[in-house]
């Protein structure tokens, strides 16, 4: 449905990167901490000053108010941020009418998580978690950053079986970052590394 | 009842307090003696300044005058506004936020005080201006930078909140809102504290004076009112106008948290 095309975006860390990504597919981003992929995946999501442009099929980012772009290109931050008291509060408000049993259940919890104060939550759980509330928005492209590093092996797989089916079914762009060289093998899909501030196809 | 004139032996005798004061600090090794000292200095100098100053230009009420006076009582309180930011905003933002806040605050009820209310003729007659600005212009100063510096103190430690929200599609104005309700709430609770506080616990200064000064209680009583109502609304005016073109500031045109702005 929609694929995700970098024009010469620049960051701090890297410079003038050109990246297509068609739909559905499955791209992996590994590299040193600090080599710049937190930052390059801020800047795809507009959060960070930047030069370049990103595309979304044929729309330009600098088309869209900031918002709504960012409702369709998804980041999950490496760290999740919670601002209410409890977790069904922060799920998006205008896709109440989804069910988010299914997705939660996929996610290993009971539809009673929502009441859940959120200081009761582990890191783990709120990894999950913050995947649920982004996955509700239903983002056209998914920009991952380490989606799975808190996780164990029952819960990395479920996470990892949650983002093949949505990659999937609505046939989005999944630009993952990953630390995990079992992960990226086992999944499959493009692989690319940063390499003295170059993104290069990694061996 | 009349005015008492304090002479230059009285004041002195006052001051003997600081001195006293002074000197414990230095007993107890507080380590605030030269603070205390200088502070009382400064204020002596600065209040026989601006005695000497109102004095002439009370003789005078000459517009071009006055205005000079005002615009040095508002730029002295905008700067007391930046400098009391631990995180204040880089480049002229840092002072304009609070100039214009206050500006807009402080001049308005002080001009609707002096037409309407006490209807002073002209209305820039100093001695109803410069005491009442300056009454309005102080509180109003205080709200404001104690409401800038929770905004940004807050931006910066809620900045993950802020961006996980941004990040979910919230508009900036969505993102902000819980932390701006609170900035604008806690430069209002001095004020509100100060009204409830009234008469019971203090006489607040203004009445104090007037009755020092030989006003009877009632009418002093009902100055001060006028003064509380009055110093209410324009801190609250000016808190809300400096929370709103503050907040505006912490995003940019593509509505990014920009804490690069602070400083």
């Amino acid at each position: 449905m929609a694929g995700l095309r970098l024009e010469g975006l620049s960051t701090a860390l890297l410079r003038d990167v050109h990246l297509t990504l068609a739909a559905g597919e499955r791209l992996f981003l590994s590299g040193a901490s600090g080599s710049g992929k937190s930052l390059l995946l801020r800047a795809i999501a507009d959060l960070d000053p930047h030069r370049g442009e990103v595309w979304l099929d044929d729309i330009p980012r600098s088309r869209l108010p900031p918002p709504e772009w960012r409702r369709r290109v998804g980041l999950l931050p490496s760290e999740s941020y919670w601002w209410a008291k409890t977790v069904g509060e922060h799920w998006p408000a205008s896709t109440t009418h989804l069910k988010p049993e299914r997705l939660l259940n996929m996610l290993g919890f009971d539809t009673d998580v929502c009441g859940w104060p959120i200081t009761r939550l582990s890191t783990g759980e709120r990894q999950r978690l913050a995947l649920a509330r982004l996955l509700l928005n239903q983002p056209q492209a998914l920009l991952l950053d380490e989606a799975t590093a808190h996780l164990d092996p029952v819960n990395r797989s479920r996470v990892e079986t949650v983002l093949e089916d949505y990659g999937n079914i609505c046939n989005a762009a999944l630009l993952w970052v990953s630390h995990d060289p079992e992960q990226r093998a086992r999944l499959g899909g493009r692989r690319l590394v940063i390499r003295k501030n170059r993104l290069e196809p990694e061996i | 009842m009349s005015l008492i004139h304090l002479s230059v032996w009285d004041l002195a005798l006052a001051s003997g307090l600081v001195l006293l004061l002074a000197a414990l600090s230095w007993r107890l090794h507080l380590g605030v003696e030269r603070q205390v000292l200088i502070a009382a200095l400064r204020s002596t100098v600065q209040l026989m300044l601006i005695g000497l100053v109102l004095k002439q230009l009370f003789a005078q009420t000459h517009l071009a005058l006055i205005g000079l006076m005002v615009l040095v009582m508002l730029s002295v309180a905008s700067w007391e506004v930046r400098s009391r930011q631990k995180h204040c905003y880089r480049g002229m933002w840092g002072y304009g936020i609070g100039a214009l806040s206050l500006f807009v605050s402080s001049f308005s009820v002080t001009l609707l005080a002096l037409m309407v209310i006490i209807r002073v003729n002209p209305w820039y007659q100093p001695q109803y201006m410069i005491p009442l600005l300056g009454m309005m212009l102080g509180n109003t100063m205080s709200g404001v930078a104690i409401a800038l510096d929770h905004l940004t103190r807050q931006a910066r430690e809620a900045r993950g909140c802020i961006e996980a929200r941004l990040l979910l599609g919230a508009t900036w104005e969505e993102a902000i809102t819980g932390i701006r309700r609170d900035a604008l709430r806690s430069g209002l609770i001095p004020i509100v504290n100060a009204m409830a506080a009234a008469g019971l616990v203090s006489l607040p200064g203004m009445m104090t004076g007037q009755i020092l000064a030989g006003s009877p209680p009632l009418e002093a009583a009902k100055y001060q009112l006028l003064i509380m109502f009055l110093i209410s609304a324009g801190t609250g005016l000016g808190t809300v106008a400096a929370v709103w073109i503050g907040s505006q500031r912490l995003f940019d045109e593509r509505q990014r948290l920009r804490l690069d702005r602070l400083a």
